[in-house]
């Protein structure tokens, strides 16, 4: 029983960890801006896209395979540094204020631009590099083989969470944001550059999207259709946190991890399912997530 | 003055497949899809915002294809069958989702309609997994038609259905019932210290918007001869929310305004390019952000209501 359980475990951990990343940023976002960006899973695949280019790239010439997991984080720096105040400043930028429909429809129109420019730029194939997992080997833990990819996936996600936490509690930066979250009209009153903070708050939810399709291709590759998968994925996910929650996207990350692999080891043909029912299940007993609550709302 | 403009456009409309064949495909895709499109947009009379009408779309060509596996082979019967099935979904969904508002409104719906894509995408021993499941060509009035003149008498019954259904909407969004729907959506404490049940006025507009999302989904079926899970997903709702938005609220017209205009948008943007979406999305965006007519009536007062 214990042989099944650990896997098992391990696996929903794993799995958590990349769900984490797309759904934090989206989470981010949504708290700071009041945005929900429908064109974030574009942003995580195109992480992706860039990543596996990269060490594509540097495995054509070559070059030292660690550089491998430079690629993945500087995949996600490039894609955050280009996309994220082009998008803030150019099109969120406009929206906000504006009826959650010309947001949601607007992000959508963004979407369905993005999703169309990567079958351009990069072609209906998909992208496979597996460097970076090859690399770390593999671990025994309790009989059972283990990629320590996976456990670096965690570990990263973990690291995630305390140090958006950090940032959040112990910065100047974090308590500006704070400020802004909890009444934008005063921030600025009291001289602080909110457009500044929105562009920072939103480049940083690019670049969380971005490291999780970055640090995803290792294992699962990356292909056409992706950016939608993702998208609704990180909804759900988001969804099942409470709205703009950081902790309660991680521990949304856990349930629908874990329900996916049960889903895989019980019944197979049930895993696209199960985020899904347990998003339904979760907002049909707590309407607003787990952690969500319809009159304060914190990061 | 307007019913005059309103019969010229669907003259011009019933006369466009005789000058250009090809069209009348298009053109039943079109009012298939302004169905589904009107049915969002009478959620959006109250500031709902589903993006997961696909779901209902999609359930009535399944039950059209169930129907039809099940031996049923009257167009007419079909389609009351399916979209009564669309409804039922509806309204079992309905009961539940009315609760919610706002952004977790539109969240619920993506879940629900996530969920049933993936069933259908899934089971494949019962829906035929992706795959889906071949409609075929029904009997009208019992005479068993050809393929080509299936596609016609398809075409003109949706046109005739376009006009019957348009008009039974707008009476609907014109009644004291359709007027509440604007009441929910600017303020709904008041409405309920009127004594009006705000979740009975919500749930009879979903069902509403669910059937005429059932109506498109039926059509759609019989006009493409297959029903896939994509039918489903929550981009194909994201499609339903942009037309409904595009047409501009113009009333009913405006659902099958924008239809008619995102359906020509793709067959002129596919002979120039696969990437149709890339233009799809900026069109979206350039007339969200440039021609705020064509949303007037929608957000007309959204600051006074902020959703």
């Amino acid at each position: 029983m214990l042989n099944a359980i650990i896997p098992l475990l391990l696996d929903s951990l794993a799995s958590a960890a990349l769900i984490f990343f797309a759904a934090v940023g989206l989470t981010l976002v949504f708290s700071v801006l009041r945005v929900l960006n429908v064109a974030h899973g574009s942003l995580y695949s195109i992480g992706g896209y860039v990543a596996a280019s990269i060490c594509l790239f540097i495995a054509s010439r070559q070059l030292n395979p660690y550089l491998s997991f430079l690629a993945l984080l500087f995949s996600a720096v490039c894609v955050a540094a280009i996309f994220g105040p082009l998008i803030e400043r150019g099109l969120v930028r406009w929206t906000y204020g504006k009826s959650e429909a010309v947001q949601i429809l607007i992000t959508f129109g963004l979407f369905l631009i993005l999703e169309d420019l990567q079958r351009v730029i990069f072609g209906v194939q998909s992208f496979y590099e597996d460097a970076p997992m090859r690399l770390l080997g593999t671990t025994s833990i309790g009989g059972v083989v283990y990629l320590n990819y996976q456990i670096l996936l965690i570990a990263m996600a973990l690291l995630v969470v305390v140090g958006l936490r950090l940032l959040i509690n112990h910065t100047r930066l974090g308590r500006l944001i704070t400020a802004v979250v909890t009444d934008r009209e005063m921030a600025q009153s009291i001289g602080i550059d909110t457009n500044r903070i929105f562009i920072l708050a939103f480049s940083l939810g690019v670049f969380l999207a971005a490291l999780g399709g970055a640090l995803a291709t290792p294992t699962s590759g990356i292909a056409p259709g992706l950016g939608a998968d993702t998208m609704v994925l990180a909804f759900a996910v988001a969804a099942i946190g409470g709205l703009g929650q950081i902790e309660g996207a991680a521990l949304a990350s856990l349930i629908v991890g874990l329900a996916r692999v049960l889903a895989i080891y019980l019944a197979p043909s049930l895993d696209a399912v199960a985020p899904y029912a347990a998003m339904l299940i979760v907002l049909l007993i707590r309407p607003y997530g787990l952690f969500g609550s319809v009159t304060a709302r914190r990061i | 003055m307007r019913t005059i403009i309103a019969a010229a456009a669907v003259l011009v409309l019933a006369l466009l497949p005789l000058a250009a064949p090809w069209l009348q495909f298009v053109l039943t895709l079109a009012i298939a899809k302004g169905f589904a499109a009107l049915g969002v947009a009478v959620l959006l009379r109250a500031g709902l915002i589903s993006i997961g009408h696909a779901m209902f779309f999609a359930a009535s060509a399944y039950a059209v294809a169930f129907l039809a596996r099940a031996g049923i082979n009257d167009l007419g019967l079909l389609l009351i069958l399916s979209v009564l099935s669309g409804a039922l979904v509806g309204a079992i969904a309905g009961s539940f989702l009315v609760r919610y508002r706002a952004i977790f409104f539109a969240m619920l719906n993506l879940a629900v309609s996530m969920v049933f894509y993936a069933l259908c995408a899934k089971l494949y021993g019962v829906t035929g997994g992706t795959d889906g499941m071949p409609v075929p060509v029904p009997a009208v009035f019992g005479i068993v038609l050809g393929e080509p003149a299936f596609a016609s008498v398809l075409f003109y019954l949706s046109l005739v259905l376009m006009v019957l259904v348009g008009l039974a909407v707008q009476r609907y969004l014109n009644s004291p019932l359709g007027h509440a729907l604007s009441a929910v959506h600017t303020n709904e404490i008041r409405l309920e210290y009127l004594g009006i049940p705000v979740w009975a006025v919500l749930l009879i507009a979903y069902v509403v918007s669910a059937a005429l999302a059932g109506l498109g989904g039926a059509i759609a079926s019989f006009a493409i001869g297959r029903v896939v899970p994509d039918f489903a997903f929550w981009t194909a709702s994201g499609h339903l929310v942009l037309i409904a938005v595009l047409g501009g609220i113009g009333g009913v017209p405006g659902a099958f305004i924008g239809a008619l205009f995102l359906e020509l948008l793709h067959s002129a943007a596919v002979t120039v390019t696969d990437s149709w979406n890339l233009i799809v999305g900026m069109t979206l965006i350039i007339v969200i952000m440039f021609m705020p007519q064509g949303v007037y009536g929608l957000f007309a007062r959204k600051e006074a209501t902020g959703l």
